[in-house]
């Protein structure tokens, strides 16, 4: 009898150990394993991060890719938000810039976080961004405009019969989620309230009054 | 040993013993059985006639969730866990079952879970009202905030199934009386084993999902939340990693089941019982690596979709093995047709039409039409009623001498397996046809294109219904006034458990039986 306890506790045990590890594998494998699968492949409309590359890409003059660009805010976020352009054409191995337009147009200040997405989806590892604003959180104060840099390299080994890549960024309000980012942004507002104050009453004249529109200079590489 | 149950309440409470424990799962399951079939005929109700007449549509949306999630973790799983506590001690000449105190704690926590996740019909926001599959962010940013008692809820009928689970491996590696190799098991205890080992294996996955969703609801994580840097598509990923191979859990016990039935019936031994295990045990490794065909239309690659839709149709391979097994083990048997057989034998018919709907289904390109549509809800009650239900029912009459030492009356149980043989046709054979017109799944209110086919899915789930009350009234009319049973009580039967006497007394095989009572069929 003690023999066979001393059994049933070895099979408990180990059986738990797989319970558990079935556990840790669903949070702690999955996801990562998930992301990191799309990333790979490609799959999902999932574009990569930010693009380093040592050498110049070589331009391929011989042929066109037309770009577009697709903004929309998903539910209940109130920005104005929209490419400045939204379709260019471009050869692969040329790095181009273009700009989307965010504007607050709420009394509070607010956190926004652009996700891509890119169809067609066997595109995206041809998708070279060097520079862009998704790879950050975008904090606008109240009424506060803003435009958003993108700088991206068509690679020149894009499969010959994609002809249009359609590059999609979704706004999402994070504001909930970003406590810091608005702190940060209420002491900036203040300073440059302070900083305004002490302007007027130094009767400087030729101090910009618009001076918190920043211009694509947000554009921080985040890796 | 010649000690019996204690008296009063505390021999429930309190009881160790593999057949009280046994008993109370089967009675729990009857009693969420009867609660999830009510939420049906509400549905069934609602949609009797186009436009909304008797539910309000997030009531409706409701109903459909908590049917979806009662009948499966409070009917279906308890079910099995009652029978496998039952009979698996039994079967392999086992004193009790091997960790008897962790199986009281197993049942007892299962009424909690499921007090928890009926209990938010009476609060602010309801029940959920997100589908069984809780689809994030349906289940997360957009659920009511009644979603957390759910979450506990699936929590601890979790653990539920790993302890009840944990504890049939245990008693099958270790307790079996000596000469019962594992190749002599009967199959209900290898399917059962097979069965176990995918509860220990997904149950944490599923636990891991509700948990992911927690953090995202309460904690500010983002594992479902684009906003964050998540992905909803992650959480189906997820989910089906679990749910298929649950599907599997609610259906290899009943191919158990039926391998022990249709043998005693057709009087010859079960046919290919060797190819029987190694089928079955195929059906749960593919299990593993088919979950994307329930999301082909999220937007996979074409490789992704092709590999899916091949495993997918290769599970048809081992599952007809089965099938021809069984028809094989009836061919130029001496059969008659008690309760039990008529439920086997319709079970093998229709479980084989709800496989032959999922062929159809797994076919990636006509998926994209079937996707969602009550094309999809047949199919599943096909494999779900027929497959899980009626192998529990059939399971009930076979054994119930056995346990009560009472002979059911015959008349009226086939009277019950007709009703609800004609009922389960007329509800879900429409649906098919519905669904290829185009009705999709979980709506209140539908175009009137499809009013015939609702109107006759309406009337069978009532006679389905109501034979679920005959059979109540069969199973309580037998424990109450039936004629007594013998020992062997099938003429055909053979096996462990029909060696002891009816009723089986409280403690069996305190000494291990001879191994000439040992027969693998």
């Amino acid at each position: 009898m003690a023999a066979e306890q001393k059994k049933t506790k070895h099979i408990l045990i180990k059986l738990l150990g797989l319970v558990v590890a079935m556990f840790v594998f669903a949070i702690w494998v999955m996801p990562p394993l998930y992301n990191l699968i799309c990333d790979v492949a490609g799959l999902n409309g999932k574009t990569q991060g930010q693009y380093v590359s040592a050498v110049a890409a070589e331009v391929d003059t011989s042929r066109w890719v037309k770009v577009q660009f697709v903004a929309v805010n998903n539910e209940g976020m109130p920005w104005e938000f929209q490419p400045n352009e939204f379709s260019i054409k471009v050869h692969p191995g040329e790095a181009t810039v273009t700009h989307f337009v965010a504007k607050n147009p709420t009394d509070s200040i607010m956190v926004g976080q652009a996700v891509p997405s890119m169809v067609p989806s066997n595109a995206t590892n041809y998708f070279h961004k060097t520079e862009c604003f998704c790879f950050n959180k975008q904090t606008l104060g109240p009424g506060e405009e803003a435009e958003l840099g993108l700088r991206f390299i068509v690679d020149q080994d894009l499969p010959k019969a994609v002809k249009t890549i359609t590059l999609s960024y979704s706004l999402f309000d994070v504001t909930d989620m970003s406590d810091s980012d608005v702190e940060s942004k209420e002491q900036e507002l203040q300073a440059l309230h302070t900083n305004e104050l002490s302007i007027l009453t130094e009767f400087v004249p030729d101090k910009p009054r618009n001076n918190y529109i920043h211009v694509a200079n947000r554009m921080q590489p985040l890796i | 040993m010649a000690h019996g149950p204690a008296k009063g309440i505390s021999r429930w409470l309190f009881t160790t013993n593999h057949k009280d424990i046994g008993s109370m799962y089967l009675w729990f399951s009857f009693a969420m059985f009867l609660l999830g079939g009510t939420f049906a005929l509400v549905i069934r109700m609602e949609l009797f006639q186009p436009g909304l007449q008797i539910v309000e549509p997030n009531f409706f949306n409701q109903m459909t969730t908590m049917h979806g999630l009662v009948m499966v973790f409070g009917a279906v799983m308890p079910a099995f866990v009652g029978l496998a506590n039952w009979m698996i001690p039994m079967m392999i000449g086992a004193p009790d079952m091997a960790l008897p105190r962790m199986n009281n704690w197993s049942f007892w926590i299962l009424p909690f879970a499921f007090a928890l996740l009926v209990s938010t019909f009476f609060m602010d926001g309801g029940a959920p009202n997100f589908g069984w599959t809780f689809y994030a962010p349906l289940s997360t940013t957009y659920a009511p905030d009644t979603v957390t008692f759910f979450i506990f809820g699936v929590h601890i009928m979790g653990a539920s199934s790993i302890m009840g689970a944990i504890n049939i491996v245990a008693t099958i590696l270790n307790l079996r009386a000596p000469g019962m190799t594992l190749m002599k098991m009967p199959l209900f205890v290898w399917t059962w084993l097979i069965t176990a080992y995918l509860l220990i294996a997904v149950m944490p996955v599923l636990a891991g999902v509700v948990t992911m969703m927690l953090m995202d609801i309460h904690f500010g994580t983002s594992f479902f939340e684009a906003a964050g840097g998540g992905d909803p598509v992650l959480f189906q990923h997820v989910f089906w990693f679990f749910g298929h191979p649950e599907v599997y859990i609610m259906i290899l016990p009943a191919f158990g089941i039926v391998s022990a039935i249709i043998p005693t019936f057709a009087r010859k031994p079960l046919f290919g019982y060797s190819s029987m295990v190694y089928a079955s045990a195929s059906i749960a490794f593919l299990s593993f690596i088919v979950w994307a065909h329930h999301m082909f239309t999220v937007g996979m690659p074409l490789f992704g979709e092709l590999v899916f839709m091949y495993a997918t149709m290769l599970i048809a391979v081992p599952t007809g093995v089965k099938v021809f097994n069984w028809v094989t083990t009836m061919w130029q048997g001496a059969m008659t047709f008690e309760t039990p057989m008529l439920f086997s034998i319709a079970f093998v018919i229709l479980f084989t039409i709800g496989g032959f709907s999922g062929l159809m289904l797994a076919i990636a390109p006509v998926d994209f039409q079937y996707h969602d549509t009550y094309f999809v809800v047949a199919h599943f009650h096909y494999v779900l009623v027929p497959g899980a239900i009626f192998s529990i029912t059939a399971a009930v009459y076979y054994w119930l001498p056995k346990w009560t030492g009472k002979m059911y009356d015959e008349t009226l149980g086939k009277t019950h397996f007709w009703l609800a043989f004609i009922g389960l046709n007329v509800t879900f054979f429409p649906m098919h046809f519905s669904g290829l017109a185009g009705m999709p799944r979980r709506i209140p209110d539908y175009n009137p294109l499809w009013a015939d086919w609702n109107m006759i899915s309406s009337i069978g789930a009532f006679l389905f219904g109501g034979a679920q009350i005959l059979f109540l009234y069969i199973v309580i009319r037998a424990i109450v006034s039936g004629k007594k049973a013998t020992d062997r009580v099938w003429e055909g039967s053979h096996g462990l458990e029909w060696t002891v006497p009816s009723p089986a007394p409280y403690h069996t095989f305190t000494t291990p039986p001879p191994k000439e009572d040992m027969q693998s069929y």
